[in-house]
């Protein structure tokens, strides 16, 4: 039963990793503005689809 | 109707409609916006958010002033190797089409490297490359889109403000540790014989231990500084019993473990600490986009024109104008310091320094106060004083300004912090003292259990949640709070005092109306003519209330900035604007805007504005009657007395001829009988909303200038103000009744407490128990009254 012991240390070096990147997170300012990224998350899908327009044309300009 | 919006802005398009690539535009400046976009490849901006821009309002040398290098530096975030970063704010930025385009500045000029928008602040930080391009191209590039930024003297030499997240690492902090004791302390909850838990339970405890130890250091700190400087002040606050629990759980915990006796309260401990952080975080909130903090430094501008004795112009700092100095200053400028006019026509704007919306005329050799904004076109004035001596930048020099109202108020929550402490460590003694009578070796025990169960976290937690919730649902109806103490401030109100100019009137809505001769139809239609081209806000509202008439072709148009606009049709002369403008000997009478006429050179009659009061006020005073005594407090002279009079339900007392001090020491006087709550708008009130109990900032748009202040109130919404402070009462009851709800839970733990038979587990289904009811009773609670609310509301529109 002494496994309890490695795991234990496993479960809790898991935790504190995740602490770390919570820590880190923060320190970084990433939960400073919390709206504006969830906009801009809708946008990128836009660009793409602009540039695959763009290359679509191209294609059809070529053939 | 859709096909008259403009494309860009979603105004109207009346008769002056631009139309461009099968789309219809306002006016020249948006179809400008719209080519710009649309030959970049940001036609985007459209279909994301239909008509989301704004008029251009640019005005090319408006920002000559970052040509200098010194104000450029004292703007920019970072400035090396050809790399320069700055964070602008732009008020205008309000949809998703906004960030959209802003953070694809890229596209319009290869120099910007990367922008992002920080939406809830309305700001954008740009990073570009010296190289090719200034900060002064950007900023004339954003205007030219429709983004102006607002550059003011607050961005003067502003070092990155620290952000204090503490809150944040606690609130993880306590999160990560709970989280984990519980885990941890699960088996022991129900297998309490069993053989491998006999056998690894140490391991287990200690490793409890060690979570907690951060929490008490760390998270906890906050609680122990304040009960220690309450205790200090000998005032018995919430956080002492608080802290005593803590300390109590802890140590208690720790002996239990080291001798053996049990497995402690860890979990307890590190929960009760999460949740009131959690409650913390929520009373927390801010409107990122407001300042309740701002003074005059937002309002002003960061450079001025100076002219040097060769007659050579140069923009300055503004802290650098000395008495004496010769400025210029352009139409839509701020007057910067008390000066003098030398040259030219002045019409200034005090709006903000007095709430007053309409313009005064000045003649050179007058005096010109600092916070006046030039209406008219170029004048040339000599500084008298620097900014830091002018009248308005003294007024913030009071001490009122550095008072903190929410030090000397005691909150609701503290008030019962005394009575409980007190109860709480004689029960406490009692029960410790009966036992070490009945049974000495569980004294301590009982001792140390009635600390751990009567810790009032269920209490601490009922205003945070209640107080939280209601300043939310308050900024959801137009009126934003600084901090939930402005709500239990709120509750205490006995005394309403208002402003009236800005206040109760509105500039937004102006009766106009036309005295003097008829005028001839074809003179009607030359007017409707001449105002089109005109821009001035006059003009405008002027335009949209005339008759259709037949739109003719002017021959000649001219207009002067400041002083009015001459047309010329058909040999029809038409001359509109100031009384001296038109020619006309008669009596200026200042408490009234008016734009006069004269046609052929004939002095015809005058349209006069008026500021018309807010609608629903009869109904506001009825029901503030009732809760509060009403008072008026104006600037102005009493010539409004008798329209309000008649306006009002009922006999209010009423002081006119107020200057700024005088409202302050009122409002002092006042506040010997109750709280006073103080309702105004401009400048000329902000030591008045300083002074009082609770400052109401009443604002047309609250995205611009208000006077540092507790709450910011929509002005459209000033007739809720009653139901407002229903509602800040109502909280305070709610808050009540969970502190009753509280003590059950409380009497309920004190019972296993005082018997000796507090077990860990029942300690931490109590705990949690008693904080989430409280959570759910008071935010079901606050829904509830507020919905009556909005009920009123939408019966009363």
């Amino acid at each position: 039963m002494s496994v309890i012991y490695v795991l234990l240390a496993i479960s809790i070096s898991v935790a504190i990793l995740f602490f770390i990147a919570f820590v880190v997170s923060v320190r970084q300012g990433q939960y400073d503005d919390a709206y504006t990224p969830s906009v801009r998350m809708l946008f990128e899908d836009e660009l793409v689809e602009e540039s695959t327009e763009n290359n679509n044309q191209d294609r059809s300009q070529t053939e | 109707m859709e096909s008259s919006k403009c494309y860009h802005c979603g105004d109207s398009c009346s008769n002056t409609a631009v139309h461009f690539d099968e789309k219809i535009f306002c006016c020249q400046g948006c179809k400008m916006v719209y080519e710009i976009f649309s030959a970049n490849g940001l036609e985007y901006y459209y279909d994301l958010e239909a008509a989301a821009g704004t008029t251009p309002d640019f005005k090319p040398h408006k920002f000559d002033y970052l040509d200098n290098p010194e104000i450029v530096n004292r703007l920019l975030e970072f400035n090396e190797e050809g790399m320069q970063v700055v964070n602008l704010h732009i008020p205008h930025i309000h949809c998703s089409s906004c960030i959209w385009v802003l953070e694809n500045l890229n596209r319009l000029h290869p120099a910007v490297k990367s922008s992002q928008v920080d939406f809830p602040q309305k700001r954008i930080r740009v990073c570009f490359t010296t190289s090719e391009y200034t900060l002064k191209e950007l900023v004339v590039l954003l205007s030219r889109i429709g983004y102006e930024p607002t550059i003011s003297l607050d961005d003067y030499g502003k070092k990155k403000a620290k952000v204090d997240r503490s809150l944040i690492y606690k609130l993880g902090v306590a999160g990560f540790a709970f989280g984990n004791v519980m885990l941890l302390s699960f088996p022991e909850y129900f297998e309490v014989e069993e053989f491998w838990l006999e056998q690894y339970k140490v391991v287990f405890r200690w490793l409890m231990f060690a979570f907690s130890l951060p929490v008490v250091l760390y998270a906890a700190q906050d609680y122990f500084i304040s009960a220690y400087k309450g205790l200090r002040s000998k005032l018995l606050n919430i956080d002492v019993p608080i802290a005593l629990g803590v300390l109590a759980l802890f140590f208690r915990s720790t002996v239990d473990i080291v001798f053996d006796f049990g497995s402690g309260f860890f979990d307890s401990l590190t929960g009760l600490i999460f949740f009131l952080l959690v409650g913390k975080f929520f009373q927390q909130k801010t409107y990122a986009f407001l300042s309740f903090e701002r003074d005059y430094k937002s309002y002003f501008p960061i450079a001025v024109t100076r002219l040097r004795d060769s007659g050579q112009e140069e923009n300055i700092e503004i802290y650098k104008v000395k008495s004496g100095d010769r400025l210029i200053i352009r139409n839509q400028e701020i007057i910067p310091v008390d000066c003098m006019l030398l040259k030219g026509n002045a019409e200034i704007d005090y709006s903000f320094v007095t709430g007053e919306s309409q313009a005064i005329a000045k003649q050179p050799g007058d005096n010109l106060f600092a916070g006046g904004k030039q209406l008219g076109g170029v004048v040339e004035v000599e500084a008298m004083k620097s900014v830091s001596q002018s009248y308005l930048t003294q007024l913030w020099g009071n001490s009122v300004f550095s008072k903190n109202k929410a030090t000397g108020f005691q909150t609701i929550t503290d008030a019962i912090g005394r009575r409980f402490t007190l109860a709480v460590l004689s029960i406490a003694v009692i029960a410790a003292s009966f036992w070490l009578w009945y049974d000495p070796t569980k004294a301590a025990n009982v001792f140390t259990a009635v600390l751990i169960i009567a810790c009032p976290c269920a209490i601490a937690l009922a205003a945070p949640f209640t107080l939280g919730n209601m300043m939310r649902i308050f900024g959801k109806y137009g009126c934003y709070l600084k901090d939930t103490n402005v709500l239990e401030r709120m509750a205490k109100i006995g005394t309403v005092v208002f402003d009236k100019t800005g206040t109760l009137t509105t500039s937004n809505e102006r009766s106009i109306t036309y005295e003097g001769m008829e005028l001839y139809p074809e003179e009607a239609a030359l007017l409707k003519t001449t105002l089109r081209g005109s821009n001035h806000p006059l003009s405008r509202s002027l335009y949209q209330i005339l008759q259709e008439n037949h739109i003719q072709t002017l021959d000649e148009f001219t207009e002067e900035l400041g002083k009015g606009l001459e047309g010329k049709a058909n040999d029809q002369s038409i001359r509109i604007g100031s009384a001296e403008y038109v020619g006309t000997e008669q009596q200026q009478d200042f408490s009234e805007t008016s734009v006069h006429i004269s046609t052929n050179n004939t002095y015809k009659g005058r349209f006069a504005f008026r500021n018309n009061y807010r609608k629903g006020l009869p109904h506001l005073f009825e029901t503030l009657k009732t809760k509060a005594s009403l008072y008026i407090l104006s600037g102005d002279n009493d010539g409004e007395r008798e329209a309000l009079n008649q306006l009002l339900p009922f006999e209010v007392q009423m002081y006119f001829n107020q200057k700024p001090e005088d409202k302050l020491e009122f409002i002092e006087k006042l506040q010997e009988y109750g709280k006073v709550m103080m309702v105004g708008d401009g400048l000329n009130d902000a030591g008045a909303l300083a002074q009082s109990d609770v400052g109401v900032a009443v604002a047309e748009n609250v995205n611009v200038f208000s006077p540092a202040c507790d709450a910011i109130l929509d002005g459209k919404v000033i007739t809720r103000l009653s139901r407002f402070l229903e509602l800040a009462k109502r909280s305070m009851g709610i808050i009540k009744w969970s502190f009753l709800l509280s003590l059950c839970y409380n009497l309920i733990g004190l019972y296993f407490a005082v018997t000796g038979q507090l077990e860990p587990v029942i300690a931490a289904i109590l705990m949690p128990l008693s904080s989430i009811s409280i959570v759910a009773f008071t935010t079901v609670a606050t829904n509830l009254v507020a919905r009556r609310l909005t009920q009123t509301i939408q019966n009363e529109s």
